[in-house]
């Protein structure tokens, strides 16, 4: 499936984030995380997982520029190794449940009417779940794991996709366009791959964008409740965790573990919003 | 006379809709004959979008076909499998649309568009675009290799009716269906646009089914026309009979009302005084006959059939008759 992009979209991206202060920030903000987590292991000063008793809980200093955790590893390396974690569960869930959202979402929306419903009340009742409930309830049943935690995500996020996607659908099937297709012999899965979506792409991304720090403030929280990761893999969840476990002895991992958090779910917002500004097609001209 | 390419025996079409059953069309018949242009004419709402969809079998879903024929090449259309239509749209049959600024998918490029419309020859790509190119050169586009890389709003109106045409004929179809496709255009490029469609008609062969509620039109480009008037055929025949002696009373208001035709300045323009009648609660008889003005006893009381040798038409009036 390719998408072609309007002529100039990369030129005109980055003239818009050039007027765009906010949106610039964000972007710089998400390169910069990016790269920091995917160069986690050239970057780290320690092995996350080294044990040094002698120095727990310490503050930040030359040798460990973000403190010691109560076990005396080195809060920096935790983090950019964590943030490999968060990053791994936003991407597989975000492109998994946009996959399935996106080809449920299509043949609901240009389905006949019964499939449409059927697929809705199933939408619905998915969303109905409170997500940590839902997330317990899975955990109880097949135990704690990276693994769980992305496949909660996925099938409480399909929906949220599909949604989108079928409404999208449903705005289009109308138009001239597909039935000329429809006149030109076209079937159903040519026009639903090569004319429905594509015109439906460009603000799946945008919500795909604004979804990463959603995901990834998920991962953290299931981690968190003890619902994720097992320790000692570190994960931005289970450093607040362990920071919030020792928080009168020193705020230093709590610091270290809000952090990144904060720093992502402004980046990916901030980058979205200007995303969604550039693409909104009330904001689009017909030359740009 | 040849063996027709479309022949439509006594279709009846009719909507579901909360008002109950609407009767959009009502025994429709028409020939089609090999290499020639029959034009449709009517005015908004007489049923000539139905017809064409019911021809392409892609009526909305609460449409129900309730009887009649359409036969294509001598192949019942009604009757084949959703696949085999499938095969025969934009292959053997081909539409052109109204609108060409929305018939045309926005995100993509002409010339993936019309490298889409080669699904079923299994070609590469670069001879794809290489028969792309060659059609849109036959319908008179400039710069070809250009084009291919634009994207539909970046060209004009004109030229996305000829790209339009030049995508329905790709397949070199037998019948090319032709849906008002010079409306949504203005008067100078509404003849360019006929005379390509004469010129390419006569190239490729194909008979075409031109809709239409521009007289003027139908007369430059058909060699047959339907009038049709609130989904029934009440006239029909060869152009030049039809609108040099147009025997039924609709036909007759309708070229009065043709602007084309008045010759002096006028602050009132003709027209037909009424409206087209309720499908709801069709009045038994003629259905013209309430805005008739030489209706009599007879129109209400019977429903006049299509008669007649060539020249059909559908009236209790002698001299129509005659």
């Amino acid at each position: 499936m390719s998408v072609s992009p309007p002529p100039g979209t990369v030129l005109r991206v980055t003239a818009a984030l050039k007027r765009d202060p906010l949106g610039m920030a964000g972007f710089v903000l998400v390169g910069l995380i990016l790269l920091a987590t995917v160069c986690a292991p050239w970057l780290a000063p320690h092995d996350p997982l080294e044990v040094d008793v002698t120095n727990r809980l310490s503050g930040p200093s030359a040798q460990h520029w973000l403190g010691t955790d109560q076990l005396g590893r080195d809060m920096l390396s935790r983090v950019l190794f964590g943030g490999q974690v968060a990053l791994k569960v936003s991407l597989i869930a975000i492109s998994t449940s946009m996959a399935i959202g996106i080809a449920l979402g299509m043949i609901a929306g240009f389905g006949p009417r019964w499939l449409d419903r059927a697929l809705l009340v199933s939408f619905d009742t998915v969303r109905s779940f409170p997500t940590i409930m839902f997330a317990l309830a899975i955990v109880a049943l097949i135990g704690p794991s990276l693994n769980t935690v992305i496949g909660v995500i996925i099938v409480t996020s399909i929906p949220v996709y599909a949604r989108v996607v079928r409404t999208q659908t449903q705005a289009l099937r109308e138009r001239d366009f597909i039935l000329a297709e429809r006149a030109m012999g076209a079937s159903t899965f040519r026009i639903l791959r090569d004319h429905v979506f594509p015109n439906i792409a460009p603000p799946l991304f945008i919500l795909a964008s604004m979804d990463v720090p959603a995901v990834i403030g998920m991962e953290a929280g299931l981690s968190f409740l003890g619902l994720g990761v097992s320790p000692p893999t570190p994960s931005w969840g289970s450093i607040l965790n362990d920071g919030y476990s020792y928080l009168r002895n020193s705020p230093w991992p709590i610091i270290a573990g809000g952090l990144p958090l904060i720093a992502v779910t402004l980046g990916f917002t901030f980058f979205g919003e200007a995303l969604r500004d550039i693409f909104d097609p009330r904001l689009r001209r017909k030359d740009a | 006379m040849s063996s027709p390419v479309l022949e439509i025996r006594d279709l009846t079409v009719s909507y579901q809709t909360e008002q109950g059953r609407l009767p959009a069309l009502r025994d429709i018949s028409l020939v089609v004959p090999e290499g020639e242009i029959v034009g449709i004419v009517g005015e908004s709402g007489c049923g000539k979008s139905t017809l064409i969809s019911a021809v392409i079998r892609l009526l909305s879903p609460n449409a129900r076909i309730d009887g009649g024929s359409i036969r294509f090449k001598g192949d019942d259309l009604l009757g084949l499998a959703p696949e085999r239509m499938r095969s025969l749209r934009g292959d053997e049959i081909s539409t052109v649309f109204q609108d060409p600024m929305t018939s045309l998918s926005p995100v993509l490029t002409i010339g993936r568009q019309m490298a889409d419309v080669q699904h079923r020859n299994d070609i590469s790509r670069s001879a794809r675009n290489a028969r792309s190119q060659r059609m849109l050169e036959r319908v008179g586009i400039p710069d070809t290799d250009a084009q291919l890389g634009r994207y539909p709003h970046q060209l004009s109106g004109g030229m996305l009716q000829r790209v339009a045409i030049a995508m329905a004929l790709m397949a070199e179809p037998s019948l090319l269906i032709a849906d008002e496709p010079t409306t949504a255009l203005d008067a100078t490029l509404e003849v360019q646009i006929i005379r390509l469609l004469q010129a390419l008609q006569r190239d490729v062969g194909c008979s075409i089914l031109f809709v239409s509620h521009h007289l003027g039109v139908i007369a430059e480009l058909c060699d047959a026309v339907v009038v049709m008037y609130a989904g029934e055929v009440v006239e029909s025949g060869a152009t030049h009979d039809v609108l040099r002696h147009p025997r039924h009373p609709y036909t007759r208001r309708l070229l009065e009302c043709d602007p084309a035709r008045i010759a002096e300045r006028t602050r009132v323009l003709p027209v037909i005084a009424g409206s087209l009648p309720d499908l709801g609660s069709l009045p038994g008889g003629c259905i013209f006959r309430e805005r008739c003005l030489q209706r009599f006893a007879r129109c209400a009381a019977q429903r006049p059939s299509l008669s007649g040798g060539s020249h059909r038409v559908a009236c209790h009036l002698p001299e129509a008759v005659a």
